[in-house]
């Protein structure tokens, strides 16, 4: 057996005032990869990725198509960030794997893999509280398992090459229909490279007691992770689904563009649970979006503690009457991050309504951007939406900034909207310190107060992850 | 038995000085009533001892027990002993009395001694009903759209459960009703007596809150000092006659 040798990834503390607190993910071992798409993207990268995973051509022309769309569409910086500029496609690799087949059972996963997973403590989790795992290693799946009795009621929890190749019937339906290629420039860019990610579903009237867990890893320096996640919850069924993702802290940047469908059928729910905690130089740029049918029920829970630059605004389409579609947002923006979240609520159909809370914290020169988007056309009647933003500074050169854009047309519509923004005041962190806190102490329960009311909604097990993480993050904020 | 003893001690605000040498020895068990008019300094005096950031001690020092505490945090000389009782208690959004409270107490055990919960909720509500205070407020928010008797009330309350060596009250009385000032007091005496009874500064404009703490010694402070000393009559003088009669006796002095 090959010895397992851990790389060295750099000191996570580069910024001495932060002095960020990522170790947790920070490691990485030294993993020989069979499949290698090299360096840069080009159209013989798609057909390689195509070829090792033996796709049906209609999926290689999907492929191929998207990257057209990708290299004619432009950066969206003129009203998005500088930053992407520094994203160079070029010296990417685009897909590392040992493999294609994932492992049914722990002992069968490689022990280079194996041993990064039981550090992050997965298989533990699975034995605990979890319908089923799907454990991702840079651009495929190293294990993937659902409980029998999950599997007996008919539930289908594969990565997107498995779901592709042996159920096409139930996911071409709706591949690529939710988030179309040409969305958005990353979008576009997953649709010709994507590879891992989850495709779930839930027949009619099943119950998914437990949650699906998917864990996302990058492990390899200049890599690029574009997992595509399908999920369907056929009428009246319901699944939670929760996911989280590290990697290690490299000198280079890293990015993670995934997409991310969910469609809830008649009566359905899908409430769908991440916890990001990227190194600081990864850029997360992913597009999540769900269609919810007639009094179906969609909600997304998305906290962002890492990255260099996060992207997201989960929405949800109510196409169907009744239908119901939440987001819950929690940021939290150190030195050197930029979290530019929020969401999106689409209204297409009578008596539909969403409700957005998100609530960000930006630490030292951290900065975090609120940017959303209701949309309730004219002829509907009966909608009603509800959005709150409130905003936390910790330091006074930490920065906030909130774009709401609500529409609200016709006279039978209800909306309302929220924004505050609050610092933590020196004499608030006095007043603990003169109870006996200490001001790193004081800060960490400032903040844990402040998302409290939302950490509340959060399964147990993710709110607890949740506090120790930002207790992690606020560890030497101060002074 | 504690005691905590300011020696010539100035404090200022920028450049402004506010407090211009002041002597006090507080031991355990004894109340001394600090009275004065307004600006005299003497909330300077307490946020100073408790170590707020914004005032700076330009002569002099403050011991508590023989050490001199103006090297310390303002948490560690909380967990040396001291305590504030604010006159306007900070909000705390999103975090409830108890998890608040179980934080400070967590704070004074030493490292890997774990808090007995329940032995902590028993003493928590054993405290709370003495003080007349809803057990559903150990779910409030701290201070978080308190009415001025509910802020003055949770202080107290914080109080008994951290149980100070030395307690500096701000003001304690002042926004309160009549009936809150009782319970309020009732909350200070039941602390005065016992072993663990902390010695209390007692800041206050009013006569009024000494017929309910009645105190052992009772200062006058004017202009950054005290200038004069003495039991409680002295308090009863003072109203009486108003701080003019000791602008007076001052003026009759240096003259």
């Amino acid at each position: 057996m090959k010895p397992i040798t851990e790389i060295e990834t750099g000191a996570s503390t580069e910024n001495p005032v932060v002095g960020i607190d990522q170790t947790a993910g920070n490691f990485s071992y030294k993993v020989d990869y069979a499949f290698d798409a090299g360096t840069g993207l080009n159209e013989d990268t798609v057909r390689y990725i195509s070829s090792v995973k033996k796709e049906a051509p209609w999926i290689l022309e999907f492929r191929l198509n998207a990257l057209k769309k990708f290299q004619s569409m432009p950066m969206p910086t003129h009203w998005a960030t500088k930053d992407l500029e520094n994203i160079n496609f070029d010296k990417i690799r685009y897909y590392l794997s040992q493999g294609q087949k994932p492992k049914r059972t722990w002992d069968e996963v490689p022990d280079d893999i194996k041993k990064t997973f039981e550090r992050l403590g997965i298989p533990e989790q699975e034995r605990k509280f979890l319908a089923g795992v799907e454990a991702q290693f840079d651009s495929e799946a190293a294990y993937s398992n659902i409980k029998e009795i999950v599997a007996k009621q008919g539930v289908i929890f594969v990565n997107s090459t498995e779901g592709l190749r042996e159920h096409p019937e139930i996911f071409k339906k709706f591949f690529g229909k939710v988030i179309p290629t040409g969305d958005n420039k990353f979008s576009a860019l997953n649709s010709a490279v994507f590879s891992g990610g989850s495709f779930i579903y839930v027949p009619p009237g099943v119950k998914v007691a437990q949650p699906l867990q998917a864990y996302f890893r990058i492990n390899a320096e200049n890599f690029g992770q574009f997992e595509r996640t399908l999920i369907i919850a056929d009428e009246g069924s319901e699944v939670v689904y929760m996911e989280g993702c590290t990697a290690p802290k490299f000198t280079t940047s890293t990015l993670h563009s995934a997409v991310v469908e969910l469609v809830a059928l008649k009566g359905a729910k899908i409430q769908y649970i991440t916890v990001q905690n990227w190194a600081n130089n990864v850029f997360n740029l992913v597009t999540k979006r769900g269609v919810a049918h007639e009094d179906a029920e969609i909600k997304w829970i998305d906290c962002n503690i890492g990255s260099r630059l996060t992207m997201k605004y989960p929405g949800v389409v109510l196409k169907g009457e009744r239908a119901r579609g939440e987001v819950l947002s929690i940021a939290l923006a150190n030195d050197g991050q930029h979290q530019d979240t929020g969401a999106k609520m689409i209204h297409a159909a009578n008596n539909t309504t969403s409700n957005i809370i998100a609530k960000s914290i930006s630490v030292g020169q951290g900065r975090s951007t609120y940017r959303g988007v209701v949309h309730i056309p004219k002829h509907l009647k009966g909608c009603k939406n509800n959005t709150e933003c409130d905003a936390l500074l910790i330091n006074t050169n930490s920065r906030t900034d909130t774009y709401p854009a609500i529409s609200v047309r016709g006279d039978q519509n209800a909306t309302q909207h929220e924004a505050s923004v609050s610092k933590v005041s020196e004499d608030m962190i006095f007043y603990m310190q003169s109870r006996g806190l200490t001001e790193a102490q004081a800060m960490s329960l400032a903040v844990n107060g402040f998302i409290n009311d939302l950490a509340r909604q959060f399964p147990m097990e993710y709110s607890v992850e949740l506090k120790r993480l930002i207790d992690l993050e606020m560890e030497g904020s101060v002074g | 038995m504690s005691k905590l003893e300011i020696k010539d001690l100035h404090i200022s605000i920028g450049d402004k000085p506010i407090v211009k040498g002041l002597n006090l020895t507080i031991k355990q068990g004894e109340v001394h009533a600090i009275m004065g008019p307004n600006g005299t300094g003497k909330s300077t005096l307490a946020k100073a001892i408790a170590g707020h950031p914004d005032y700076t001690v330009t002569r002099g020092d403050v011991w508590l027990d023989g050490k001199s505490v103006l090297a310390m945090q303002p948490d560690e000389r909380a967990r040396a002993g001291l305590f504030l009782a604010f006159q306007y208690p900070s909000e705390i959004p999103g975090v409830s009395i108890a998890n608040f409270l179980r934080a400070a107490v967590q704070a004074r055990m030493a490292d890997g001694e774990e808090l007995d919960a329940s032995g902590y909720y028993k003493r928590l509500y054993a405290k709370m009903d003495l003080l007349k205070i809803d057990r559903k407020f150990t779910s409030r928010s701290v201070n978080e759209g308190f009415s001025g008797g509910e802020k003055k009330r949770c202080e107290i309350l914080q109080m008994a459960m951290l149980e100070p060596k030395i307690a500096l009250m701000d003001e304690t009385d002042s926004g309160l009703d009549i009936d809150a000032l009782r319970i309020v007091s009732d909350g200070v005496n039941a602390q005065r007596h016992g072993p663990s009874s902390p010695g209390i500064m007692l800041i206050t404009h009013y006569q009024r809150l000494l017929d309910y703490i009645v105190p052992d010694f009772v200062h006058v402070m004017y202009d950054g000092r005290i200038v004069k000393s003495g039991d409680k009559s002295l308090a009863l003088e003072l109203e009486a006659k108003g701080y003019d009669w000791v602008k007076q006796e001052l003026a009759a002095a240096t003259a």
